[in-house]
């Protein structure tokens, strides 16, 4: 293997490279573990799992930029929601993200949900930890991913019973700052 | 009826499902990141990332037997072997070599050609001591724990910090035999 001094010489991968899912998993289930004993309560827990999250986040946007969209930025609303809908979603959990929907309550709320996270596959929540979902993280992929492009927002993930189907849906909720919803009615 | 022949690494690894190795490593580098903002000393990490290792290692070693019907290894350099060729193929899918076996064959050389865990990372100057893939020595101790070895794994050379390749020793300790829980005359 080519030694290179300086890691930014190093060509960068065509991201076809896999590991096994149950690799992830193991790796996975580390960090929620090593967070637990971090933390005293859940808030914290799914702001620390949140935190790792957004990291990873900032780093997937500047890599996806550069080599599936040819360094062109998003600057409209709709524009960044399907990037993280369709191309981050595609290059993180190999499949795009099964819906993408505007809030009807509220103006500056959006809603990706998927039927089974990849994180949450092999995750039980035990009942006194209440509403906690390793969802966060994913969360946290997003925040990181929005705050950096330029629409900074509030990430959460929630679980949403479904009928007829035994592991509830998450959704993740996006919530705009302001500012964006400001920029995007003065760029009409 | 005859027991099904051992897998390789390669089907098995064609046969389990996949997932993009830039998210393990974005993942696993959000770790060892938490790890330095929390327990500041270079020391420290590499320990908490050894005991993490292992806390994998013994839960991965069942997947590891359930998936690849190996017979029992005759001696440590088989069990160097399949952990080499079966194990790091069937997990991250990268193969690995095993060399430099001392006289005994009790210590020998694991060499990984490539490494998924350190795409995108150097080492900063303020961590040059710090062994980032330190949670390969914990899951290869934790495994073979489970199957009876105490080993010792070190890491020998390592690109991160100027060498030309990943390099673990494992060394085995000794062989614990496994106690039979009852005893015979009851």
């Amino acid at each position: 293997m080519k030694q290179y001094t300086n890691v930014l010489d190093r060509p960068i991968s065509k991201g076809k490279q896999e590991v096994s899912l149950s690799g992830f998993a193991f790796l996975f289930s580390e960090l929620v573990q090593y967070n637990q004993t971090q933390v005293d309560n859940i808030a914290e827990l799914e702001r620390r799992l949140e935190d790792a999250g957004y990291a990873v986040g900032t780093r997937i946007l500047e890599l996806l930029c550069h080599r599936e969209k040819g360094n062109r930025r998003e600057t409209r609303l709709l524009g960044i929601l399907s990037f993280v809908h369709s191309t981050v979603w595609k290059v993180l959990f190999g499949k795009v993200a099964d819906s993408l929907e505007k809030g009807t309550e509220h103006e500056d709320e959006y809603m990706i949900s998927e039927k089974e996270l990849l994180v949450n596959r092999f995750i039980s929540i035990p009942k006194d930890m209440g509403a906690f979902n390793c969802g966060a993280f994913v969360a946290g992929i997003v925040r990181g991913v929005l705050d950096n492009a330029g629409f900074p927002a509030v990430v959460s993930a929630h679980f949403v019973p479904v009928d007829g189907q035994q592991r509830p849906r998450t959704t993740i909720l996006i919530k705009f700052a302001e500012e964006v919803l400001q920029r995007e009615a003065r760029l009409g | 009826m005859a027991p099904a022949a051992p897998r390789s690494g390669e089907a098995i690894f064609a046969s389990v499902e996949h997932v993009n190795s830039e998210l393990f490593t974005l993942t696993y580098g959000a770790i060892v990141r938490q790890l330095l903002t929390d327990l500041e000393e270079v020391e420290d990490v590499n320990k908490q990332l050894d005991q993490m290792g292992y806390n994998i290692g013994i839960r991965l070693v069942d997947e590891f037997l359930a998936k690849s019907n190996v017979s029992k290894c005759v001696d440590f350099k088989e069990t160097a072997e399949v952990i080499a060729k079966v194990g790091f193929k069937m997990f991250l899918g990268i193969t690995a070599s095993v060399t430099n076996w001392d006289a005994e064959g009790t210590t020998c050389s694991l060499i990984l050609e490539d490494n998924p865990l350190v795409d995108f990372v150097e080492l900063p100057d303020t961590c040059q001591d710090l062994y980032y893939c330190n949670i390969f020595s914990g899951i290869i101790r934790g495994a073979l724990e489970m199957v009876s070895m105490k080993t010792e794994v070190t890491w020998v050379r390592d690109m991160l910090r100027g060498d030309d390749a990943f390099e673990l020793k494992v060394k085995l300790l000794k062989q614990v035999s496994e106690e039979y829980p009852y005893k015979d005359d009851e």
